[in-house]
């Protein structure tokens, strides 16, 4: 794990530089049971102007309040959804379904893709597939996949897995894992069918900035907000 | 002071910190004599239009929108509040609306576009409408809705998207009353410069 930046100085950046969302990601939260990610949502929410989402360590009802009422507008729910399905069903009747995003983190296992909780560390045995149907079913207003295989690699996305939950979804779908530079994002765009690219590692180390991308991807005729 | 109508549906922290930002002076309240205090009105609002006009009632503040309306007080509805501006909804059954302008709020056209309608769209302005007419083609905004507000007259409509192939009215503005279907506070500085267009209507 390496420190990038301070989480609120760098949503300011990211949203000057053309984010279409911001996504917040406690990435140790559920092995922690620590929770000072909503107080970092609130400082970036007082001005950055475009959707936040907020993950990591959301358990409960009141969690996913006190995640909304720091400016979030979507929460992320990965570990309990899996370890309490109706968590979904609840968290969607409480806030509605446009404020539930679930989060999967996939890892390409047995000729078939599971879904792992606690930020990819635990395996489930859960198929991705049959959950991300499920989880919609359940209330998801929309899903963040993530390929544990390919995150971090910048090797390129896993178009296989996320053509395969594209067929599944009609949700909106956000995919991120392995984008270390444009072509990636542009080979994806033209293949699946997806809502929105979630980067990290791309914008963090400066290979590419959201400007870059976005030009890049506009002359090749996919449709970006300049 | 603007008065931000808050009736326990919708997550204001965006909006407040929107207006802030635009160094508006603001106040968020439920409380009816405040309403009828304001010089200017925002009503926001998620989730289902039915459960919100049924809150609104109950909490008495539907006639003192009617009337602060009828007095001329400039109101923006943004995203369900702007649906809420009709006169009736077709969500879940049959709901009246607070029919401050002519029209009913239906489901989003049907097609390849999925719905709900989640993400940034390119706006059109009406030219022959004052409020949005003069901005910029093609400036993105974001949504999050299922239905829209289809208005009985044409001049009230000030800016649409194209969805699954048919224009459909995304702001409305007639008279003192204004709407957004889309999130003004999460739509960048885009966002904010349109809702700076309200906060900048004659009082």
């Amino acid at each position: 794990m390496r420190v990038v930046g301070k989480p609120g100085e760098m949503a300011r950046r990211y949203y000057a530089d053309g984010a279409d969302e911001i996504i917040y990601v406690d990435a140790v939260a559920s092995l922690y049971e620590r929770s000072n990610i909503f107080d970092v949502v609130k400082e970036a929410a007082r001005d950055v102007f475009i959707p936040l989402t907020m993950g990591g360590g959301v358990r409960n009802i009141d969690d996913a309040r006190l995640a909304l009422r720091s400016g979030a507008d979507k929460v992320a729910i990965n570990s309990e959804a899996i370890r309490h399905p109706d968590f979904l069903n609840e968290a969607a009747r409480a806030f509605g379904s446009q404020c539930i995003v679930l989060s999967v983190q996939a890892r390409a296992r047995h000729g078939r893709w599971e879904a792992l909780v606690d930020y990819g560390r635990e395996n489930t045995g859960v198929d991705v597939l049959d959950w991300v149907e499920e989880a919609q079913a359940r209330g998801a207003g929309e899903v963040l996949l993530t390929s544990v295989d390919r995150e971090g690699t910048a090797e390129g996305f896993d178009i296989d897995l996320i053509a395969a939950v594209r067929e599944k979804v009609r949700v909106p779908l956000i995919v991120g894992g392995g984008c270390g530079k444009v072509a990636h994002a542009i080979e994806l765009m033209q293949h699946v069918d997806v809502d929105a690219l979630a980067c990290g590692s791309l914008f963090h180390y400066g290979w590419s900035s959201i400007a870059d991308l976005k030009q890049h991807l506009s002359s090749a005729g996919i449709e970006v907000r300049l | 002071m603007i008065v931000v109508i808050d009736y326990g549906r919708g997550n204001l922290f965006s909006i407040e910190q929107a207006l802030r930002h635009l160094g508006a002076e603001y106040t968020v309240s439920g409380n009816p004599a405040d309403i009828l205090g304001a010089d200017r009105l925002i009503l926001p609002g998620v989730g289902a239009f039915g459960d919100a006009m049924a809150t609104l009632f109950r909490s008495g503040l539907v006639e003192p929108i009617r009337r602060k309306v009828a007095e001329g007080t400039p109101l923006l509805g943004i995203c369900l509040g702007m649906q809420l501006l009709f006169e009736r909804s077709e969500e879940f059954g049959d709901h009246a609306g607070l029919a401050l302008l002519r029209g009913a709020v239906a489901p989003l056209p049907g097609g390849t576009m999925r719905i709900p309608n989640v993400g940034w769209r390119a706006l059109a302005p009406n030219a022959a409408n004052p409020f949005l007419g003069d901005a910029d083609p093609g400036t993105m905004v974001y949504f999050v809705h299922s239905l829209v507000p289809r208005p009985c007259d044409p001049t009230a409509i000030a800016a649409t998207i194209v969805f699954n192939g048919q224009d459909v009215a995304i702001a409305v503005a007639q008279d003192n009353v204004m709407g957004f279907q889309f999130h003004p506070e999460k739509s960048g500085p885009a966002g904010l410069a349109l809702l700076a267009r309200f906060l900048k209507v004659p009082a």
